[in-house]
């Protein structure tokens, strides 16, 4: 295994309800090399919230508590609010699921890329703009220059979320979460984002956590995964043997997808019991 | 599979000029039609009323005792023996040369008497609504930041009593203490007895004119009479345009390219500033348009309490003692600033918001 770029350990986030405390992340733990880490789990499993804890972005009143997210060494749950912000996107930055929303509507391409490399360095705006164009066809844009006019409505899908990955590698941090980087897009795009993300995320040696609720893509994509259910990781395993799995809600979500090898008549359904949630990973201690 | 395959806008053909020049051609053309229409729908209610008024025009000139010839003369020369839709026309006509007929109170032209007491009131608003918009727009941004906080709840407080309290209450007791008591501003009216007339009217507005004119004396004495009423309109606006800021906010700030910029490791103030607060300026010109035109269709109680000579208590006096023209023109020119503010506001739009492109 790879030298550690980010070590989690026992990471919870809670929020305040009036019924009492919601546990949306329940003792996370886990590391990443750098590789790529597939977080699988449905949707309230807590994968989401677990990428956002990382860069401390969840907003009060949730609390996010941990005993350490350490990246290279530094703990930032100890970082000043000031410190913190040196961390996102400079070394830590994050890919969300919809470009749609996620770019600012009001804004133009251009003005949106250059002003996440400006944040992290002291380049010039006219150093910025070509960084941006540089950017913009390594994520394979043609006509870069009229898309850094352009304002996101003027953009497809698939293009939108090239461009979110241009914006969130150009200042070069270490790791990426991708958080259902490709659930918005239609399927015939999908396969063109991963690969660019892939591209670049190897290129640069980087750490790729994959945030995603589609088993086969994280399979196919990923060297590790973790699956999660209601805010516990149950199991870790390597993607290549992920048909090895043990933990009866990996082979529950298995056993739910039709096969085009073994094509069956009924596919399985999933019977959750509810002592999974407090039951410890059977991968162990990671 | 090509990796651009969704990237076939390529770059745009070069239009000629005369293409280029159409959509703005027709898009002021469309414009002027607009107003044009909304004008001519207004011009014609405000004709309608002035007919079904249970008022006799040529009585109101000729008075109750004249001869019948010199009544059906009268009657004749303002046309009202030809057909409505001529006299419709014929209103037009005069309407289109800023002719709103004589005002019967004071035998002057109405437009001479609104040229004289708009600017009062454009005064009076322009100031409210700087006041308005200066403290109202922060306030609402920090309240829906602060969501929760003491200071959301003080501005909650301040815009429900903004709602609540009658305005003729608010200023009588403004009066009562900051002139009456601390004698800090000047009493109603919008100078001193001793500066009215000082300086040349060149816009009909005393601050402008004093400003003009050079003359400082006369710019703090307007200055004192006018900062009352202009803080407490404001002050009315206030606790509208911050309620409406504050949920703008509130909407804009739990959207998803906020975690963007905030996961780019941008600082909250310029979150909250250069993404948030541009994602809501098309809504809020909307809420500072709508409030300027309330203000600027002078605020009768305001004007009444503080004396102050403007459009509001000039259509009310009118409109008591059944002055129609004067009424009628007053009306007019309060639709028409209502028309135009609409269109600046719609500009804007254009401005601020590239999806309105």
């Amino acid at each position: 295994m790879m030298s550690t770029l980010l070590d989690v350990q026992n990471l919870w986030v809670k929020f305040p309800t009036r019924n009492g405390v919601f546990d949306a992340v329940r003792g996370v733990s886990f590391t990443l090399g750098r590789e790529r880490l597939g977080i699988v789990g449905e949707s309230g499993s807590g994968k989401s919230m677990t990428g956002r804890a990382i860069l401390r972005l969840i907003r009060p009143p949730g609390i996010v508590e941990a005993d350490q997210i350490s990246l290279e060494g530094v703990d930032l749950m100890n970082l000043s609010e000031k410190d913190m912000r040196a961390v996102r996107g400079q070394r830590i930055s994050m890919v969300m699921q919809d470009p749609k929303f996620s770019l600012n509507p009001v804004m133009t391409i251009g003005d949106q890329i250059i002003e996440a490399y400006r944040l992290h360095s002291s380049a010039s705006k006219s150093e910025a703009y070509n960084k941006s164009l540089e950017m913009l066809e390594a994520v394979s844009i043609r006509d870069a220059e009229r898309v850094m006019r352009a304002y996101p409505h003027e953009m497809s899908g698939g293009m939108g979320q090239r461009i979110m990955i241009a914006m969130m590698l150009i200042p070069n941090p270490e790791i990426l979460i991708a958080d259902e980087p490709t659930s918005a897009l239609d399927v015939s795009v999908q396969r063109q984002v991963l690969d660019i993300m892939d591209k670049l995320v190897k290129e640069r040696g980087m750490g790729l956590i994959f945030i995603s609720h589609d088993l086969n893509l994280v399979a196919d994509f990923c060297d590790r995964v973790l699956i999660m259910y209601a805010g516990r990781v149950v199991e870790v395993c390597d993607a290549n043997k992920l048909h090895e799995a043990k933990h009866p809600y990996t082979r529950g979500l298995l056993n739910s997808l039709p096969r085009l090898d073994a094509p069956r008549d009924r596919l399985e359904v999933l019977e959750r019991d509810p002592e999974w949630s407090e039951a410890p990973s059977v991968s162990g201690r990671i | 599979m090509s990796l651009t395959d969704d990237n076939n806008q390529r770059r745009p053909r070069r239009a000629p000029l005369s293409e280029k020049a159409w959509p703005l051609a027709k898009t002021s053309m469309l414009t002027l039609g607009s107003i044009s229409v909304t004008l001519l729908g207004l011009l014609f209610i405000t004709f309608i009323i002035g007919r079904v008024m249970p008022i006799d025009p040529v009585l109101a000139i000729v008075g109750e005792r004249a001869s019948q010839s010199t009544y059906d003369a009268v009657y004749q020369q303002l046309g009202l023996d030809k057909p409505l839709l001529v006299q419709f026309l014929y209103y037009l006509w005069d309407v289109l040369h800023l002719d709103f007929g004589t005002s019967l109170l004071n035998a002057r032209p109405v437009s001479e008497d609104i040229a004289r007491v708009f600017p009062a009131t454009l005064e009076l608003a322009t100031l409210g609504i700087i006041f308005g918009v200066v403290l109202g727009v922060p306030l609402g941004v920090l309240a829906a930041v602060r969501k929760g906080s003491w200071i959301d709840q003080v501005a909650r407080v301040l815009a429900l009593v903004g709602y609540s309290m009658p305005i003729f209450w608010l200023g009588l007791m403004g009066l009562l203490v900051f002139y009456g008591i601390l004698g800090w501003v000047g009493g109603p009216g919008r100078v001193g007895i001793f500066y009215v007339d000082v300086v040349p009217s060149v816009t009909g507005l005393i601050l402008v004119d004093a400003l003009l004119d050079g003359n400082w004396a006369v710019f703090k004495d307007a200055f004192s009479h006018i900062i009352l009423p202009a803080s407490l309109l404001g002050y009315f606006s206030l606790a509208y345009i911050s309620r409406m800021t504050r949920s703008f906010m509130l909407e804009q700030l739990s959207a998803e390219y906020i975690t963007t910029a905030r996961v780019k490791g941008m600082s909250e103030w310029d979150v909250i500033w250069k993404h948030a607060f541009k994602n809501i300026r098309v809504q809020l010109i909307t809420v500072i348009a709508l409030s300027y035109a309330n203000l600027l269709e002078g605020s009768v109680l305001t004007e009444i309490i503080f004396s102050w000579p403007g459009i509001g208590s000039y259509i009310t006096t009118a409109l008591l003692s059944a002055d129609m023209n004067a009424v009628l023109g007053g009306t007019v020119v309060v639709g028409l600033i209502f028309i135009l503010l609409n269109i600046f506001s719609d500009l804007l739009y254009k401005v601020f918001d590239p999806r309105a492109k």
